[in-house]
């Protein structure tokens, strides 16, 4: 199991724009660098990626959440 | 209309502005706030605080049905926007009329109208403001816009109707990339306005962005004169001065009365935008969009007039009539504003949150701080990073400028990054004394982005 971490402060968003598809649902194969969502933070839009390939285990942080520095986002396991 | 008691639907600085205002004229005010800012300055300042939602501005400040409950549970009379959010929502302008309360900005139909940037750039033609050559109001199916494109020239933009400020523009520099570029802007602009239609416009280099501040009643439309504010980085206005300066006599004339014609057309009320690309190469200044609302810049106009334009923004709203006269409005002197951010200059702008630990602002004459924060103050994530502007007159360009270099220096942040060094850096710029910028100078100069070149 590998956590992926928030690096910024900010509002978490699992869809790059309202009525689009989110980046990743729970369960999808998932590779190393691939974008599981992003984090605003002062209207500017930073990628959240995963470091390991595998399946994408479960989102810690919900679609518009708020998120700290070091909050787990989501968990992936390897494989 | 009766103001008594207003909602200021707002945050931060601005949000500091217009209650400072209110209460010169007597004026109770309620602060409609996430519940991040609920502790803010302009919490402090206000007489009541009402908590509109949780800290995403979607939830809270663009939340339209949140914030008219919150005027309807405090008993206000009337409202106040502010700049961005829900100020240029013509659907919230009429929901906050239809329920009786007094609009502290122009009409619904002109927010709609100036919103739609191909009607825009028709109503400004049909008032004689000169619009840049371009397509005759927004590409349709039937357009032949190759031909149209033949007849602008190239390079030229691809400009969705519904953008604005700079968001959705696409740039042509040859007639085999026309069509596609038409295809993505229009997607583009579906995906982001919610409406696809997109217009073709002359495409001008090195121009500078000098605009035209109007106060109206419906009736009487006045001028309170001209700003530049080409000193930009990613589109966003970083350094404003009034008046703009290096604009020949008869472009400043055109603009001013063109851009008064524009506002008598459309029956303008309240504070409006005129913006306009000047060409100092060709002579020519031309329109490019009309913003319906109090700018982030106003106060370089209110150091040069001397008048308090938030205070005859809600005056106009209430009584429904300028008390002002062309005659009555004065200019004396040269104004700088300056922003400050909380972003970090040596790590390519990122927004810097955190808590203001030292906050030392400059003094002396001519000096004004706006700001939205004091020491101790949280510097969320959520919201646009505009700490405070600073504001500087003297009675000459060349004095305002060494004034507000030494302003400059006096200002003390810490506990989070600011653009303090960007400001220093391009107000000591040989090319700004000279009125040799443009609207690209800052992202075009690189060492004025240090780092982030």
């Amino acid at each position: 199991m590998t956590d992926i971490i928030s690096p910024l402060p900010g509002i978490f968003y699992r869809k790059p724009g309202p009525d689009k598809e989110p980046y990743a649902e729970v369960g999808d194969r998932i590779e190393a660098g691939q974008t599981v969502g992003v984090v605003e933070i002062m209207k500017q839009f930073s990628e959240v990626r995963s470091d390991v390939s595998g399946t994408l285990e479960s989102f810690a942080i919900e679609d518009s959440g708020t998120v700290n520095p070091g909050d787990v986002i989501a968990t992936v396991t390897e494989g | 209309m009766t103001v008594e008691k207003l909602l200021v639907a707002n945050r931060g600085e601005i949000a500091v502005r217009i209650i400072r205002a209110a209460r010169e004229l007597g004026i109770r005010t309620v602060l409609a706030a996430s519940e991040p800012d609920e502790g803010s300055y302009a919490a402090q300042l206000a007489d009541e605080v009402h908590i509109i939602g949780p800290a995403p501005a979607g939830k809270s400040y663009l939340n339209a049905e949140a914030v008219l409950a919150a005027a309807s549970a405090t008993g206000c009379d009337s409202l106040h926007p502010g700049y961005g959010f829900l100020s240029e929502n013509a659907g919230f302008a009429r929901a906050v009329t239809d329920r009786g309360l007094t609009w502290i900005g122009p009409s619904a139909d002109a927010i709609e109208l100036m919103g739609n940037k191909s009607r825009a750039r028709q109503a400004a033609r049909a008032a004689g403001v000169p619009t840049l050559r371009g397509s005759d109001g927004a590409l349709t199916t039937d357009s032949d816009i190759l031909g149209i494109a033949e007849k602008v020239g190239f390079p030229l933009v691809v400009k969705a109707s519904a953008g604005g400020g700079g968001r959705g523009i696409r740039l042509v520099t040859a007639a085999p990339d026309l069509l596609s570029t038409v295809e993505i802007a229009q997607a583009e602009a579906q995906a982001a306005f919610g409406d696809s239609t997109v217009y073709l416009e002359q495409f001008v280099h090195r121009a500078r962005h000098v605009e035209v501040q109007i106060i109206g009643d419906g009736v009487q439309v006045i001028h309170l004169g001209d700003r530049d504010c080409s000193l930009q980085r990613r589109q966003q206005k970083i350094v404003e001065e009034a008046p703009a300066p290096g604009l020949p006599d008869n472009v400043r004339s055109t603009i001013l009365a063109s851009s008064i014609e524009l506002g008598r057309q459309c029956h303008y009320s309240g504070l409006g935008t005129v913006e306009f690309l000047y060409n100092p190469d060709t002579q020519e200044a031309a329109f490019i969009e009309m913003n319906t609302r109090l700018q982030v810049e106003h106060p370089v106009t209110e150091m040069i007039t001397g008048l308090d334009l938030i205070r005859e923004q809600i005056l106009v709203a209430r009584d429904g009539a300028l008390r002002l006269t062309q005659e009555d409005v004065r200019f004396s002197g040269h104004a700088f504003e300056f922003r400050i951010n909380a972003e970090d200059p040596e790590n390519g702008f990122m927004p810097s949150p955190g808590t203001l630990e030292r906050l030392q602002w400059p003094g002396g004459p001519g000096v004004r701080i706006d700001s939205g924060v004091v020491a101790g103050s949280a510097v969320a994530p959520f919201y646009d990073s505009l700490l405070a502007k600073l504001i500087v007159w003297d009675s000459s360009r060349d004095q305002a400028m060494a004034r507000s270099a030494g302003a400059l220096g006096e200002v003390l942040i810490s506990g989070v990054k600011t653009t303090l060094p960007l400001l220093k850096a391009v107000l000591a710029r040989s090319e700004v004394a000279a009125v040799e910028h443009h609207s690209k100078f800052i992202e075009t100069t690189p060492d004025l982005l240090g780092a982030s070149a």
